[in-house]
């Protein structure tokens, strides 16, 4: 199998906001961050992956099977990470052990306990009285206890401190040692995410604006800081985006030839996603 | 073996990849033939993206520094250490001889370049 998900032509229309022919694919094996602003459509994406809403046209194929295709079978392989972690209040930790291993054929209580025990998660305590962070590592603890081959989570780390973040991030990192293992990741907290991503994919207002290597992508920008003239004097169809402030303008440039006396420096993944929703305002 | 990744600087980590591994190869720390981390593990260790050290291992290859076993892995080429180091005195002659016409056009003194030289070793 080549790809852990791969999706073609997918439009969703809403009232008032239309997921536009969307394209992509991610590697098996690979890192996928899947960023955007909120409200661009990569929740709408990841529910269309696990079909809880109806698409209006497109393919989605995930694990190399059309996702409407006893696509039950499929999600035994899938571990899913949503922004809210969604337990009954009621349950703790046995519990959860209890109903999965009801759901998941290949659970596993070992791997389970053991995950708890790595996050620190208290054994007696009701789902209820989890902070935030516990509620996402628990969910994080049941989506890696069944086998699962692909990684989904949708803003699973927003609202997280920048230690847990960073336990999460090598638990990812882990996880993709297998090379059969893949993750998808939406968010829009993205410099933590940078560092481990093969690919990124940016939605803006429904469409995609790029899918493509991390790398290839920082290498194809720069920052530049430099005044009005300047600006004027280059080539229009190297800019990306750009920001006017009294002093300077800022702008994000494709690579190339770069003129006498500006300052120009490497951008972060957020910098280009923040200059290239700016361009077209 | 150690490898640094530096993050800020704006040198691609690939190249940092590249160039601490082909420092370990030719100073002798990495011994001919020894097998190297497989490029999705050194990712992994590293924290950075598998395409990264993917890159980095090509670029030892295409310049002879390592070379690959199908199936088996990625390993160190045998070194002609002589010959490298013959290379690395003929670029350092090069660069040197650029500061010295330099030098020489400007009306800067040999001492003064000496100067310099020295300040660049206490760094």
């Amino acid at each position: 199998m080549k790809n852990a998900i791969e999706i073609t032509g997918l439009t969703k229309k809403y009232k008032s906001f239309t997921l536009d022919n969307i394209s992509l694919s991610l590697p098996s094996g690979c890192v996928m961050g899947l960023i955007g602003e909120n409200g661009a459509g990569k929740s709408t994406i990841i529910k269309l992956i696990f079909n809880t809403i109806k698409r209006d046209s497109g393919e989605i194929k995930v694990l190399g099977r059309d996702n409407r295709d006893r696509f039950e079978q499929v999600k035994q392989d899938v571990g899913v990470v949503l922004d809210e972690a969604c337990f009954p209040d009621c349950v703790k930790l046995r519990d959860i052990d209890a109903i999965m291993r009801n759901i998941y054929k290949s659970w596993s209580k070992k791997q389970f306990d053991s995950y708890c025990e790595k996050f620190s998660l208290p054994r007696d305590k009701k789902f209820k009285s989890f902070s935030r962070g516990m509620k996402m590592k628990t969910s994080i603890a049941v989506a890696l206890s069944h086998g699962a081959k692909l990684l989904v989570l949708d803003e699973a780390t927003s609202g997280l401190d920048p230690i847990i973040r960073d336990e999460i991030l090598d638990i990812f990192n882990e996880f993709t040692r297998d090379e059969e293992h893949s993750i998808l990741v939406s968010s829009h907290i993205i410099s933590d995410l940078e560092k481990i991503c093969d690919y990124i994919a940016f939605i803006h207002k429904g469409k995609l604006k790029f899918c493509e290597e991390k790398d290839a992508l920082l290498e194809r920008y720069w920052v530049i800081h430099c005044g009005e003239e300047a600006f004027r004097a280059l080539p229009h169809n190297r800019i990306a985006g750009y920001k006017k402030s009294k002093y300077e303008v800022e702008a994000l440039i494709t690579d190339g030839a770069m003129p006498n006396g500006i300052l120009a420096e490497r951008p972060s993944i957020e910098d280009i996603m923040l200059f290239m929703s700016r361009g077209d305002k | 073996m150690n490898i640094f990744i530096k993050n800020s600087g704006g040198e691609p980590i690939y190249e940092q990849i590249y160039a601490q591994i082909k420092l370990a190869i030719i100073s002798g720390e990495l011994k001919t033939d020894e097998l190297l981390p497989s490029i999705r593990n050194l990712a992994k260790d590293l924290r950075v993206s598998v395409i990264t050290t993917k890159r980095a291992y090509e670029e030892l290859e295409r310049d002879g520094y390592i070379y690959t076993s199908p199936g088996k892995g990625c390993f160190v080429s045998k070194q002609n250490i002589q010959l490298r180091r013959e290379e690395s005195l003929q670029k350092i002659e090069e660069h040197l001889r650029l500061a010295h016409e330099i030098a020489r056009t400007s009306g800067i003194s040999r001492d003064e370049l000496l100067e310099i030289f020295e300040l660049m070793g206490e760094e």
